[in-house]
């Protein structure tokens, strides 16, 4: 059978949380489709739901209404081939960073001995090359978002979650980030969703940009980024990079969503 | 250098502390009955060191405190991560605990030797009741700590409960888990001396008790001291062994979180 072009279809997504106080509807009439291969980007303020849509589709959470496909199975519950980087790093202080990148091996039985050799590999591209044998805390934040950041590429997952894994680090260290993420990104090709509050690191990264308004989070509308890669630092100096997140800047002013 | 300054002090301190102690006894005439002088404390702990008595007397408490650690310890692991597995086992086993830890535990200590006789199995009991409820809390605490998002990294991994144990709830315990151990260890040496007061054939206990009724109170001090020194070797090996487990711990680094726990008893 061949692979459908898209890796992921969400329709008609509902989500509410029972409160002591009633029903919040935290996300309404989420429609969207993600192609193989293709870097969307989710950006939206605080708190208008992009974590929790994250979270569903990681399996972590039911939906109240509607569906999640992931090459066409519905995702109903944790799956083995999605990869998620969280906003901290999430490692295990008593495992080396080796060992941190094996995790889902371990946990999946998928064999150390095969996948070490893979491990080595991912984090020679990720620049760690040498510090297999360091435990996370003898890294710095942003080395350890790396190892992160390999731990879920190395089962090689059919989809790739990635929640403002950047959110945490400086400026600096989050714009070199952003480099290598696209480096890594343009080596592997996977399917990414990436969700962050950042405009201007969603359009250097995604090849879509989805923008989510809060109360009820919804996804009012998407731009395409059609800006050619590897694209360099500089591109956000550049006319059409400015151009489109002025666009997306006019959108959540129209909303009353964020600081324009 | 600073250190060996600093070692010298307080060597001289202990000397001129001993030596104040000897002087006051001497010119106040405290009978040996009440207070006896350093040195004879130190004759009767060479007394006892030559006829081998201390060494035979030390190795039954030792074995009691080490069974007692080790039968509570366990009891307490396995009933803490019943408690922490489950809401239900909480719900049901809580009050029951909660209300004899409520209990000051040495007052089972005569039932117990009632129960379980002069020997050794009453004071490995008597010191598991009281080494039990440290770590029993130690190990609830622990287990629920692990980290929300690492929780969550598990579960979408598709890791079963038994892998989220082993791999992370276990593992996140283990701070606390040694905190409450070396807790425990402390109790654990009281609980054996406490049912060695109440009926024994041998022991440290048992020794000071029959000092005392002969009124060898230099003999008592030189027991006391033994007792103090065992104490700190126990302690001394789980301080070890903590810092070889949790060695990825940064919390370690700034010293013991068990010394808030201790205190009590």
């Amino acid at each position: 059978m061949a692979q459908p072009a898209e890796a992921i279809a969400v329709r008609g997504l509902r989500k509410e949380y029972g409160t002591p106080r009633g029903t919040v509807l935290a996300l309404d009439d989420i429609d969207f489709t993600v192609g193989e291969g293709e870097f969307v980007a989710i950006v939206g303020p605080s708190g208008c739901g992009k974590s929790t849509l994250l979270k569903i589709l990681a399996g972590l959470l039911p939906t109240t209404r509607g569906e999640v496909r992931l090459r066409n199975a519905p995702i109903d519950g944790p799956r083995r081939d999605i990869g998620v980087v969280f906003q901290s790093p999430v490692l295990f202080p008593w495992r080396t960073v080796l060992d941190n990148v094996l995790l889902p091996i371990d946990v999946q039985r998928l064999g150390r001995e095969k996948n070490r050799s893979r491990a080595l590999d991912l984090l020679a591209l990720v620049g760690l090359s040498g510090f297999e044998r360091r435990y996370p805390w003898e890294l710095s934040g942003g080395m350890q978002q790396r190892v992160a950041i390999t731990r879920s590429l190395i089962h090689n997952p059919a989809m790739l979650l990635m929640d403002e894994p950047f959110g945490a680090l400086d400026a600096m260290t989050r714009e070199g980030l952003n480099v290598e993420l696209q480096r890594i990104w343009l080596a592997h090709r996977e399917t990414v969703v990436f969700i962050t509050h950042s405009i201007a690191e969603a359009v250097f990264l995604a090849d879509r940009v989805l923008i989510m308004t809060p109360r009820p989070g919804r996804i009012t509308e998407e731009l395409p980024v059609p800006i050619p890669r590897p694209r360099p630092l500089d591109v956000m100096g550049a006319p059409e990079f400015g151009e489109i997140v002025r666009r997306i800047r006019a959108h959540f002013r129209s909303r009353g969503g964020i600081e324009g | 250098m600073n250190g060996l300054r600093n070692a010298l002090l307080r060597a001289l301190l202990l000397v001129a502390s001993l030596a104040a102690w000897e002087g006051a006894v001497r010119a106040l005439r405290v009978p040996a009955f009440i207070l006896p002088r350093p040195t004879e404390i130190g004759a009767a702990l060479y007394r006892g060191a030559v006829s081998g008595i201390y060494l035979q007397h030390l190795w039954v408490t030792g074995a009691e405190t080490l069974l007692g650690f080790a039968l509570g310890s366990l009891v307490a692991f396995v009933v803490g991560t019943g408690i922490a597995a489950s809401r239900r086992t909480e719900y049901f086993l809580y009050p029951y605990i909660v209300m004899f830890q409520s209990m000051p535990k040495v007052a089972l200590a005569p039932l117990v030797v009632v129960w379980f006789g002069l020997g050794l199995t009453s004071k490995v009991v008597s010191a598991a009741l009281i080494a039990f409820f440290p770590l029993l809390v130690n190990t609830i605490a622990g287990l629920r700590s692990a980290d929300e998002d690492r929780i969550d990294l598990m579960r979408s991994l598709d890791a079963t409960e038994l892998q989220i144990f082993r791999m992370l709830r276990l593992p996140s315990a283990l701070p606390f888990i040694m905190a409450g151990l070396e807790v425990a260890m402390v109790f654990s040496l009281v609980g054996a001396i406490v049912a060695e007061f109440v009926g024994a054939e041998a022991g440290l206990g048992m020794l000071i008790q029959s000092r005392n009724f002969s009124m060898d109170v230099a003999g008592e001090f030189a027991v006391l001291f033994i007792l103090a020194l065992m104490g700190l070797l126990l302690n001394m090996a789980l301080v070890f062994a903590r810092r070889r487990v949790l060695f990825w711990d940064p919390s370690q680094k700034a010293e013991s979180n068990a010394a808030s726990l201790k205190g009590g008893l």
